[in-house]
């Protein structure tokens, strides 16, 4: 599983490190995600896939 | 079960985000999502943030990740026959489903008296969108009539495109009967300061118009205010009169028991549906991108459980708004405070947080460029904590 995140379209909802705090992060000043991990072990797929969903924006991307 | 026939009606935010964890939970039978726009699916949220400024180019807003479906675009839903277990579409033809999932969302309110007037806009679609950005392109005077966010949002987007914007709300401050009236008016003070009229207290009775193009609006009272650009942002209503004599209960939307079941067979997620909070019994229906995208995944999980294992839908609602440079972020329900108190920054810094009393607990959270910092309050409103150990904590 490969991950990649588009920081312009991320509105800083934060719901991804409620879903996969292993995953993804927020930065400290504008919220904005960091991703913790690109390449997450399979332990951490489904909740990985279920933060890009309930991302607003649409601003994760899961591959493979 | 897998094999079953699921249609979904609806493929926007909510019906995406079914058909996406329809798959992902197994789903391996047949899955029809039918439209009616003519668009791919796309998000709604930048049309009046960055699609409306110009910033993003349409593509921007494509919502994708569902591979393997039928996808019928351009297709209107317009009669349910819950017997037959078959929807009508527009051009006549029927789809067949075992399952059937209505995420049809909700459409702009419009004024009544204005159809076929020119200049007169409302913000719900694509459409509607490229539309107004293009006639805000010779730089009129706009006028947004409505104190909520989309039109906030608009005037924001305007101003920063250079026009002439006037405000025009009937409440005592825009979004005050979301924010309360001390952040509805430190947000109001925040458009006058980037040039924008605001007209509070103002009730819109009808919209001026010369030789087919509108001239302005007439306030209660008899005040005409003149804007060749009219923005109608008054809010929204569920799309379910196609449902009309299917059996299915509608009120305000569709309404669902606290799985979000229908009857029938037939499930609703996203704007179009409404189901009673489980711990309040009382009825709700969110107008919120997260909400709808956390209710597919819902309808998808409940759907292949079947109805005997589906699990009530709980939610702590999240929404956010844009302009200028303030980000607003809202955990929980804000309407019918019965206090609201700062807890971080302040008003006249320009960012703070609130939290939100209703019936003794915290209801809501709200955040002004706090963005990190509010999740934490966020369990405040998950755990519906005592008011009384915030405010004495505050203290
Ligand atoms: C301008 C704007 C800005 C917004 N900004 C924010 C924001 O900042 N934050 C936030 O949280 N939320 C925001 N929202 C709200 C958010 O976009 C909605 O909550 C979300 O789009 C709801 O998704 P949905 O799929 O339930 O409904 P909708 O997005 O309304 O989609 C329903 C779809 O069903 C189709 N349809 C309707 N009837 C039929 C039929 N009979 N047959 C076939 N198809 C049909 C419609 O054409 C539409 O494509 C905004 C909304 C707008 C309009
Ligand atoms: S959920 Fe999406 S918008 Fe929210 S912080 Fe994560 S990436 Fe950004």
């Amino acid at each position: 599983m490969e991950i990649t995140v588009e920081e312009d379209k991320c509105v800083g909802a934060g719901q991804c490190v409620l879903v996969a705090p292993e995953v993804f992060d927020q930065r400290d000043d504008d919220g904005i995600v960091i991703l913790l991990d690109a390449r997450p072990p399979a332990a951490q797929h489904d909740a990985t896939r279920q933060a890009a969903q309930v991302c607003p924006a649409a601003a994760i991307l899961v591959r493979g | 079960m897998t094999n079953r026939r699921v249609v979904v009606v609806g493929a926007s935010a909510a019906g995406l985000a079914t058909a996406e964890a329809l798959r992902r939970f197994g789903h391996d039978g047949p899955l029809v999502l039918i439209g009616e726009e003519t668009h791919p699916p796309y998000d709604r949220p930048p049309l009046s943030k960055q699609l409306l400024s110009g910033a993003w180019h349409p593509d921007k807003l494509a919502l994708t990740g569902v591979g393997d479906l039928e996808l019928r675009l351009g297709a209107e839903a317009i009669e349910l026959d819950v017997d037959a277990r078959q929807v009508r579409l527009d051009d006549g033809s029927r789809v067949g489903y075992d399952d059937l999932v209505v995420a049809t969302g909700a459409r702009a309110r419009r004024l009544p008296g204005t159809d076929g007037i020119g200049g007169v806009h409302v913000l719900r679609t694509l459409d509607d969108a490229l539309a107004l950005r293009e006639a805000l392109t010779a730089k009129p005077h706009l006028l947004v009539v409505g104190g909520g966010f989309v039109g906030a949002e608009a005037a924001a987007v305007a101003r920063e495109l250079g026009c002439p914007v006037t405000l025009v709300t009937d409440i005592a401050q825009p979004m005050g009967d979301v924010l309360g009236t001390e952040l509805g008016a430190m947000l109001a003070g925040l458009h006058r300061e980037h040039g924008v009229v605001v007209h509070t207290g103002a009730a819109v009775e009808e919209i001026v118009h010369e030789r087919g193009r509108a001239s302005g609006v007439r306030v209660k009272g008899g005040t005409t205010l003149e804007a060749g650009l009219i923005l109608v942002g008054i809010g929204a209503q569920p799309n379910v009169e196609w449902l009309g004599g299917s059996g299915l209960t509608l009120g305000n939307g569709v309404e669902c028991d606290e799985t979000l079941y229908a009857g029938h067979g037939v499930w609703a997620a996203g704007d179009v549906a409404s189901w009673p909070d489980p711990r309040t019994g009382v009825r709700h229906r969110i107008e919120h991108r997260t909400n709808a995208g956390e209710q597919g995944i819902a309808v998808a999980r409940n759907l292949l459980a079947g109805r005997a294992a589906a699990t009530a839908f709980t939610t702590v609602p999240y929404v956010w708004s844009d302009q200028y440079d303030r980000k607003i972020q809202i955990y929980g329900s804000t309407r019918g405070a019965d206090d609201i108190r700062v807890v971080e920054g302040s008003t006249g810094e320009g960012r703070l947080i609130a939290l939100y009393a209703k019936n003794g607990v915290v209801s809501a959270a709200v955040g002004i460029n706090m963005i990190r910092a509010l999740r934490g309050y966020r369990a405040l409103v998950a755990d519906a904590a005592p008011w009384t150990s915030v405010i004495e904590g505050a203290a």
